[in-house]
């Protein structure tokens, strides 16, 4: 904690005056669950894309849609939602 | 030119918030608070006071507004009492928190049950750790010159923390009394507009308020409290300009015949004033007795409160307001710690009177005060006492 700021060095109030920079606080490992698409069944509908609370899902190189783990708090949500059963949620194991 | 009226308090009050021409009002009525948003109101619908006046469902929302808008840069005022204090309480930290320049009368009133609408300090006890500069008024032209002095303190560069006005509710707020209501040329002099150094901008970004780690939050909170204390200086400086300005000059504590006192009277508010007659009398009566009338709450005034009261052989602290199980008068308690390490302090006697608009004549504070010169005296001084409680 040494290298953070004092409370005479720490912003007034606690403002933060640089917007979107919660993309610096990697939630993923808050998670227990992992989701995990089997190409297979996936029919690309992007139901696990618009159902994501956390914005965690994008579109890959080959049109599917993945999960960004570095954000993915393992809420199981697009497991659910998957009308086709291709998102299974798995355990963190390491 | 100043001009000096006959004036229901809560009238010159609201006058003095329309003078500091303030951009928003959210507010929502309780006796005996009533008369100064109801006559906010009328100045904004008669086009005397160009505001946003928000008619809201709670003090709760009423607080959350001020937020919101103080966020925003406007200048921002609301009112409340006892009841609507406590609805309001859970955003009265974030206001301080958020550090934001807002400003409040509170008409002091009993906090229910049992139901009552009479007046006394409880209310500003029950949020005494809240962040809010805090002062109380003695009488109408106080209430007056500190709503003026309250928005220039408040929103200060160095400061920038939301304040209380503390008003006893109906003793203060229902009477009439001789005021000298300033003109919008002396006010505006005295008053810059408020031009808010952080303020919410789509142009120039920034969050207020945001999440914070326990890493961090210790520091936040000890630069509130630094801030908080160092306010005092602004304070002193608000009030002292405003005494060469307009000739009244305020001070944490108002003394009356305290410098060769043996016994000094600690009161906070309007009670003040009939305490100076028992002051009076007891001087008549040989007994050299002193009066000092609380105007600063927080930031608390340490080094004023050992200095004024230090000289003396007893001090009676009374308290409108009861620290229910714990032993007395919130300011009683507050004076004797201040004291504690002092090798030479004077017997501090603690009396709850006044609760819930019980009336307090100048004769019951000669008595109190007498009371602790034999408590003193035999040695003998009790925790704390409720003065008048049929047994």
């Amino acid at each position: 904690m040494a290298d953070l700021p004092t409370w005479k060095t720490i912003n007034h109030a606690c403002l933060v005056f640089t917007p979107g920079n919660t993309v610096e606080y990697l939630t993923g490992d808050w998670r227990s669950m992992r989701p995990e698409r089997t190409d297979e069944k996936c029919v690309k509908c992007g139901e696990c894309w618009m159902y994501c609370p956390d914005a965690a899902i994008y579109i890959d190189e080959n049109g599917y849609y993945a999960v960004d783990y570095d954000y993915c708090k393992g809420c199981g949500i697009c497991a659910k939602e998957c009308p086709h059963g291709a998102i299974v949620m798995v355990e963190e194991c390491e | 030119m100043a001009k000096r009226v006959g004036i229901e308090v809560s009238i010159a009050v609201s006058d003095a918030v329309t003078l500091c021409d303030v951009d928003v009002v959210a507010a929502y009525p309780i006796t005996p608070q009533t008369h100064i948003v109801e006559h906010l109101s009328e100045s904004v619908a008669n086009g005397d006071l160009d505001a946003e006046y928000i008619r809201v469902e709670s003090e709760h929302s009423a607080m959350s507004c001020c937020i919101g808008s103080s966020a925003a840069g406007a200048r921002t005022f609301t009112a409340t009492a006892s009841q609507g204090l406590a609805l309001m309480s859970e955003m009265l930290y974030i206001a301080s928190g958020m550090r934001l320049p807002i400003v409040m009368t509170l008409a002091t009133r009993t906090l229910s049950a049992p139901l009552t609408i009479w007046g006394d300090q409880s209310d500003v006890m029950s949020v005494r750790d809240c962040g809010w500069i805090v002062i109380f008024a003695e009488n109408g032209q106080e209430a007056f010159d500190m709503t003026v002095q309250s928005f220039k303190i408040a929103e200060d560069e160095r400061v920038l923390l939301p304040l209380m006005l503390c008003i006893d509710g109906f003793n203060l707020s229902h009477v009439i009394e001789p005021i000298e209501i300033m003109d919008r040329e002396e006010v505006s002099s005295f008053l810059p507009p408020h031009n808010a150094k952080y303020r919410l901008d789509p142009h120039n970004v920034l969050t207020m308020g945001a999440f914070t780690m326990p890493e961090y939050f210790m520091e936040i909170k000890k630069q509130q409290d630094e801030a908080l204390k160092d306010s005092y200086k602004v304070i002193r400086e608000v009030w002292n300009d405003w005494g060469k300005r307009f000739g009244r000059t305020y001070t944490p504590l108002q003394t009356y015949l305290t410098d060769d006192a043996d016994i000094i009277l600690l009161i906070a508010g309007a009670f003040a004033g009939t305490a100076r007659i028992a002051i009076d009398r007891l001087r008549e009566k040989g007994i050299r007795a002193g009066l000092a009338s609380l105007k600063l709450w927080r930031p608390f005034p340490n080094e004023d409160i050992l200095r004024e009261l230090g000289g003396a052989k007893v001090v009676t602290v009374i308290d409108r307001a009861l620290s229910v199980g714990g032993g007395g008068g919130p300011i009683a308690n507050e004076v004797r710690a201040a004291f504690y390490h002092r090798d030479k302090r004077p017997d501090i006697v603690s009396y709850v009177a006044g609760l819930s608009g019980r009336d307090v004549m100048s004769e019951h504070f000669e008595e109190m005060m007498e009371k602790s010169l034999e408590y003193s005296q035999k040695k003998e001084i009790p925790p704390y006492e409720m003065y008048g409680v049929r047994e």
